[in-house]
């Protein structure tokens, strides 16, 4: 049983959760998009600042499971210096993961790849899933305004 | 303690296993499992003497009618209710409430008038208030919840007033497990006439219940909380205030007489029973109170009031745990909430799950109370009468495995790992 939770909490996301990066917040954040998983009461905002059409810095914060604090922090991570479009090829990459679907192997998707195990776990896909909701929302809302 | 080798044969489900582990179910406050003499009586409903009821003219007809009728007497002798006619099936406790706030609601609530709660509630005995004081211009207030899981009722005479007109409270957190004494508060708001509704949903399961002894107008359950199917729930009320309240839902079985622009009622309980009713459910929630009354209810509760014991000692002996509610047992219902600290009850609920531990990990239905308690989830395990001390002694087992793999030390997250399928 150990090994099916070694592959669902790999050790980059226990370090992520323990020690996040890219947490806090920006005051000057041009975007700010928050969400919660209502039925489990998992809460995470991002804070992005845009420029030249690309993402300049990330932070979150929140508070909930292992999967949904290390999803955010791993995603935050991945965001800064990406256009918008690529971000958007970055989360459908990471949804296609969890679909079980081939994903695009030219996206790099740094430390999210070791989300990959979470598949196996259907309950827990939302808790994985919730950063990469929010900030396309966020970035979908930000962009028309 | 009830002899729990004997019952547990009765419950198919309990034999089989989880990822290689015997299932221990302890979701109990979510719903519980099913007796084969339940099961048993919804194939023979459908193999036997399906039939719609209370209209058919055939002998089929009648006998479908006759066991369904029969429940209604069952669940009236169950809750010591002084007749049947006082008891309306619904889906489930939820649609009682709302039953409750709609049909008396509507006709008996102004602005200006108070609606009392209080801060344990399950959204089910909330939500349904809101919409009827948003309808009617009534307000919500609510008796608060005292740092350890109890109510604090020396507020009680500050928050009733003559405005109040209804006061609707749980008989068992199902968070917090703190039964609440609905007698002393039933008191209290009838010196101020108001209609006094008890949300029994986990505390019928549990409990010896009298209505008359509790002393309250209305009482609602669910069946499949206490080892019936689901989709079936019970609004016992006082029979002159059913009498009294419109109908909630209309259509077919409800109407004495149809025009083409205004009807008259049916007679009670059947005004409030629109449509087809579920038919085998009823019949088969009669077999779960034929099994609870064998067992006894004050068996039931003894047997759960040394489970909980038990289980609080030992979860109290953990470290770095946290948990809640009244630490006395015979305060108490059987669930019991907790978190291991650092640890979301989530990432605890997938590693029980792995050992084959069923538990509840979230809000519970009872967000404002998880706030007043300063805490997003907790986990919560829940007793029922199959449950036995070694099942107790595998969560404490399984909660040691997910401290264990979560506190080990992990590699440096340089080391990148390849995982792609």
């Amino acid at each position: 049983m150990i090994e099916q939770l070694d592959e669902l909490y790999r050790d980059v996301i226990l370090d992520h959760f323990k020690n996040p990066h890219r947490k806090g917040e920006l005051p000057n954040a041009q975007i700010k998009a928050e969400g919660a998983n209502p039925l489990c009461g998992d809460e995470l905002t991002f804070y992005l600042t845009l420029a030249d059409g690309k993402i300049g810095h990330a932070r979150f914060t929140g508070k909930g499971c292992a999967i949904s604090q290390a999803s955010a922090s791993m995603l935050a991570e991945q965001l800064e210096g990406k256009t918008v479009k690529e971000v958007a090829r970055l989360i459908e990459t990471m949804k296609k993961l969890m679909r079980g679907e081939a994903p695009d192997e030219s996206v790099d998707l740094g430390d999210l790849e070791s989300l990959a195990g979470v598949r196996k776990f259907p309950v827990r896909v939302k808790c994985a899933a919730l950063a990469w909701n929010i900030v396309e929302q966020g970035l979908q809302n930000g962009v028309r305004m | 303690m009830l002899d729990t080798t004997r019952i547990r044969r009765d419950f198919p489900i309990l034999s089989r296993t989880m990822h290689g582990k015997p299932l221990v179910y302890l979701d109990n406050a979510a719903t519980t499992q099913k007796p084969r003499q339940v099961i048993d009586a919804l194939v023979n409903y459908y193999s036997r003497y399906n039939a719609n009821i209370h209209r058919g003219l055939y002998a089929l007809a009648e006998e479908a009618t006759a066991a369904y009728e029969a429940v209604r007497e069952q669940t009236a002798q169950f809750i010591g209710a002084p007749s049947a006619r006082g008891v309306v099936f619904t889906r489930n406790a939820t649609e009682g409430i709302n039953l409750m706030a709609n049909a008396w609601g509507r006709s008996n609530l102004r602005a200006g008038d108070e609606i009392l709660l209080t801060e344990m509630e399950h959204h089910s005995n909330l939500v349904p208030w809101q919409l009827i004081a948003s309808a009617t211009g009534a307000t919500l207030k609510f008796m608060p919840v005292t740092d350890d899981g109890r109510l604090d009722l020396t507020v009680l005479p500050k928050l009733l007033s003559p405005r109040t007109k209804v006061v609707s409270v749980t008989l068992m957190s199902n968070v917090l497990g703190t039964i609440v004494p609905v007698q002393e508060i039933a008191e209290a708001a009838h010196r101020y006439r108001a209609l006094v509704v008890i949300d029994g949903a986990q505390g019928v399961p549990h409990l010896p219940v009298n209505v008359q002894q509790l002393g309250c107008d209305v009482l609602v359950f669910s069946a499949h909380k206490m080892l019936g199917p689901t989709g079936v729930g019970v609004v016992w009320a006082r029979e002159e205030l059913l009498e009294s309240m419109d109908p909630f839902l209309g259509g077919g079985e409800m109407i004495s007489d149809v025009q083409w622009t205004s009807s008259t009622w049916n007679e009670v309980p059947w005004k409030f029973e629109a449509g087809t009713p579920n038919i085998a459910g009823v019949i088969a929630f009669g077999e779960a109170l034929t099994y609870l009354s064998r067992l006894g209810m004050e068996q039931v509760r003894a047997h759960e009031i040394a489970l909980t014991a038990y289980a609080l000692k030992r979860l109290s002996s953990l470290d770095r745990i946290a948990v809640y509610g009244p630490r006395d047992a015979a305060a108490r219902g059987a669930a019991v909430s907790f978190n291991l600290e650092g640890l979301h009850p989530h990432d605890v609920g997938t590693v029980l799950d792995m050992e084959g531990v069923a538990i509840r990990a979230g809000h519970h239905c009872a967000k404002p109370l998880m706030r007043r308690l300063g805490v997003a989830a907790t986990a919560r395990a829940s007793f029922y009468l199959y449950n036995t001390q070694d099942e107790v002694d595998q969560l404490v087992d399984a909660l040691g495995v997910a401290r264990k793999f979560f506190d080990r030390p992990r590699a440096a997250s340089s080391v990148r790992e390849k995982v792609r399928p």
